[in-house]
């Protein structure tokens, strides 16, 4: 009798187990469920964002979203991507060219409505340059007096950092030396104002904050991770009366296939990144009118460690950068439109004259190995070319150029190269450790205009990476970057990139990339193709037909 | 008394799994903030290692994360440090928490339809392929079955998707907003499931057929379908029993590939970027997470077979 009752006892508990089970299952279910109404504009922004926050993001999915909720005091023009009037209305700039005083609107205030003024600029950029925030792009912070030292932590008193206001509208900007390119860096993301009154109240936890204060044509709604992020707009924005649409949705979608078929099903407006084109269907979709290349600021190139052997030889290098057929890779492999790259910064770079650089020559580059000791290839030591692998995508591109530089190099010089596939954290810390021979490598410009390119192989440069030192390089950047005169400067930059495209070549250009986009003209406006992508949604909203 | 011993032993196999985890994602090459753009300045760099403690030995990180360490400040007493375990170096304005408990529900949900479309076609395909064994219906009941096994989830999800979304627009191509938004998903996870479920099935009806009481039970005169449905059935879905628990775990924890087609925010996806970003804490308590989902779930499997088999005692 006693074990039936145990048993019982045993069978109703299970049933209440296994009940709740399905309850909670159930409750789930519907917390699944979602009510709202669609957005005017959805965007399929690529990967999900790691945070909002103006001084910390590095990838360009979080600059677009961020651009709506925190203006600087330049913005972008959509169509040029040059910097224009943001949160500061004008802009004077002193006779020496070092000097830069801002003037504010006066009727800026944040969604939240309090005002915005000179004092919260200053401390959005202190903050940024902050050396405990760890913004990696704080380096822009160095072309400000006293700003490099502020940064690196020498100098601990953030009032001697060439930012003030001298009163409630006026911000001033001293700078080390003049710097023709300053006005675009006051648009990027880390000099964007951000509420000080939320941040000194949350802590690292600011962007929970609901509702999170807003400077620029949008506030955030919500944030889903992984799912979507809903801005909305901001009525309180100095120039709401232009910003077209009411809701604006951006989806992290990671799969080119997946975005496509959301595209092609009415879910999605636009589509961003040349990485969300299935590449299969790439021939087929460019035919299409709804499918928009343009010239974009980036470079495929490879990267050499010049401390190993042989590499440290520049004819070595010459040598391997003559023996690749570049038209072949953006004809065979890329086929998007890429145009083969004799230069690392892409000719359609503002204010720039680009050098002639090294084609495809492969009698010189045989030529030149064996100047170098290894005729036709001969006692030339068999090494490694590294490069990122992923399931898929866009991915799969540097494992086919891998492929082909392997068969050039083994047809036209007779070297044997190994691959090497390796996850994306390991290719960047193999960088950083010069930790490798050869690697694929790529950049995006951050503004436009060449140095974004160039400094990186600065010698003291944290992006160098190659081992690369050459002090003639680092003076004519540095001249480069206190010449006012701009066609002086392009010819400064030109005999720099001469150096190390043609002469030395720590890194071989491949291509420039080609950037796509996908949305339907007739449904969608006030979206332009720019070199930086850059796509300042305030402007973007759907079309009378599109509406409908 | 066996059940809150097997609770209790969880507990020292919890901390040995995340240790395992920690001390694997710690030391694979890489740091979490190694970047395509380098830091302005090394003392950046440092700045934001000493930030996330990621130069410190692994044997303090490991305690940091569970919040065993004290640490000297400025002013020189011992401070009790805050645990890491709900700190994120990918996802650095949210909190692991607020990503799980946003996440986990889609995943569970997902996950359990699944598990509804394993359970909803496995048991009867197994069934009647065992109850029809040696005629048509057993041979392609069988190879339906392997076919779902041997196609995985990123040929199977496409092609659902390009039949019912694609072609007819009877369901949606991707996204979760609505009981529509499932169906899709669902049966992309649910078939490889499915397919294992009827084979095993099917092998543990046909053995039931063979046993003694279903002899005796068929010398008295029962009906074969009463002789199975009330006799066969409760033995032989033991196996399917032992299975369902790692398998509703292996589901509820979400699927990356499953995730990733039908841009399904559930934590599947977190998973393998936390593993891909060497985000150590998501890792570990991810890894906890599915532990203890399979820990309890594997309790209330052996909980279970007493009700279904009344030889079955634990001591």
């Amino acid at each position: 009798m006693q074990n039936e009752e145990s048993r019982c006892l045993l069978k109703s508990v299970g049933a209440v187990v296994i009940s709740s089970f399905f309850i909670l299952g159930s409750s789930f279910l519907s917390g699944c469920l979602r009510d709202e109404p669609p957005a005017d504009v959805t965007i399929i922004n690529n990967a999900e964002p790691e945070s909002l926050d103006p001084a910390i993001i590095t990838g360009l999915p979080e600059f677009r979203i961020m651009l709506g909720l925190f203006e600087g005091l330049m913005r972008l023009d959509p169509k040029t991507a040059e910097p224009i009037p943001g949160l500061a209305q004008s802009c004077d700039i002193s006779s020496d060219g070092c000097t830069y005083t801002f003037h504010l609107r006066t009727n800026l205030v944040w969604s939240t409505g309090e005002p915005i003024a000179a004092d919260d600029v200053v401390y959005s950029w202190l903050r940024s340059a902050d050396p405990a925030t760890a913004s990696d792009y704080a380096g822009l912070f160095f072309y400000l007096k006293n700003g490099e030292d502020f940064v690196t932590g020498k100098l601990k008193d953030p009032s001697l950092m060439g930012i003030h206001a001298p009163d409630k509208y006026t911000v001033r900007v001293e700078l080390n030396h003049p710097t023709s390119f300053f006005l675009k860096l006051c648009t990027m993301p880390v000099m964007s104002v951000v509420p000080r009154q939320t941040i000194e109240k949350y802590g690292a936890r600011w962007l929970m904050a609901r509702p999170l204060p807003s400077c620029a044509p949008f506030e955030l709604a919500y944030w889903r991770p992984n799912d979507k992020i809903r801005l909305v707009k901001n009525p309180r924005y100095w120039d709401a009366a232009n910003t077209r649409s009411q809701t604006i949705d951006l989806l992290p979608v990671g799969s080119p296939d997946t975005a496509l078929n959301l595209y092609e099903n009415g879910q999605a407006d636009i589509v961003l990144d040349r990485t969300l084109v299935p590449g299969e269907l790439l021939d087929v979709l460019l035919k299409r009118p709804d499918f928009h290349p343009f010239d974009y600021l980036g470079s495929y190139f490879i990267r050499i460690n010049v401390t190993k052997k042989p590499f440290d030889d520049p004819r070595v290098r010459q040598a391997l950068a003559l023996a690749i057929d570049k038209e072949r890779i953006v004809t065979k492999i890329t086929r998007a439109g890429e145009k083969a790259a004799p230069t690392l910064v892409p000719p359609w770079t503002a204010n720039y004259d680009a050098p002639s650089g090294l084609g495809y020559d492969p009698a010189l580059a045989r030529k030149l190995l064996a100047e170098a000791g290894y005729p036709n290839g001969k006692g030339f030591p068999k090494f490694e070319y590294m490069f990122n692998g992923a399931a898929g995508g866009g991915d799969k591109i540097h494992q086919d150029i891998a492929i082909e530089l392997q068969q050039m190099w083994r047809d036209n010089l007779g070297i044997q190269m190994v691959l090497r596939q390796v996850e994306w954290k390991v290719l960047l810390s193999s960088y950083s450790h010069l930790d490798y021979e050869i690697a694929r490598s790529s950049w995006v410009g951050d503004y436009n205009d060449a140095n974004t390119f160039l400094d990186c192989f600065l010698s003291d440069s944290g992006n160098n990476r190659t081992g690369w030192k050459n002090p003639r390089f680092d003076a004519l950047i540095h001249e480069a970057n206190e010449q006012k005169d701009l066609p002086k400067r392009a010819k400064l930059l030109e005999q720099a990139e001469s150096l190390l495209v043609h002469d030395e070549l720590p890194v071989i250009p491949i291509y420039y990339y080609v950037g796509l986009d996908y949305f339907d003209t007739n449904k969608i406006e006030g979206f332009y193709q720019n070199i930086l992508d850059d796509h300042p949604l305030e402007y973007i909203g759907r079309t009378r037909r599109g509406s409908n | 008394m066996y059940f809150l011993k097997r609770i209790l032993f969880a507990i020292p196999l919890l901390l040995v799994i995340s240790l395992i985890a920690f001390v694997l994602v710690r030391l694979t090459p890489g740091s979490p903030f190694d970047r395509e753009r380098a830091p302005a300045s090394p003392e950046i760099e440092q700045n934001l290692n000493a930030a996330y403690h990621v130069g410190e030995p692994v044997w303090k990180q490991y305690l940091r994360f569970y919040g065993l360490i004290w640490e000297k400040g400025e002013d020189g007493h011992w401070h009790h440090a805050a645990a890491s375990f709900n700190i994120s170096t990918k996802y650095r304005s949210h909190r692991i928490s607020d990503i799980i408990s946003q996440a986990l529900p889609v995943s569970m949900t997902l996950g359990v339809l699944a598990f509804g479309v394993a359970m909803g076609i496995g048991l009867p395909l197994g069934f009647i392929t065992a109850a029809q064994r040696g005629r048509w219906l057993d041979y392609a009941g069988g190879f339906l079955a392997i076919l779902a096994v041997c196609v995985p989830g990123f040929v199977i999800g496409p092609l659902l998707v390009l039949i019912f979304a694609v072609k007819f627009h009877w369901l949606p191509v991707a996204l979760w907003e609505s009981p529509a938004h499932m169906v899709l998903p669902a049966f992309a996870l649910g078939l490889f499931s499915a397919g294992k479920i009827a084979r095993l099935f099917r092998e543990g009806m046909l053995n039931a057929m063979q046993s003694e009481f279903v002899a005796a039970a068929r010398a008295k005169g029962l009906s074969e379908n009463i002789l199975l449905l009330k006799h066969a059935v409760r033995t032989a879905v033991l196996p399917v029993v032992s299975l369902s628990g790692p398998m509703l775990a292996d589901l509820l924890t979400g699927s990356f590939v499953i995730e990733n087609i039908f841009q399904i925010p559930g934590i599947g996806v977190f998973f393998i970027n936390s593993i891909i970003n060497k985000d150590c804490a998501m890792t570990v308590d991810l890894a906890l997470l599915y532990a203890i989902l399979l820990i309890g779930l594997n309790l209330i499997v052996d909980f279970s077979y007493t009700l279904l088999d009344p030889r079955v005692k634990y001591e």
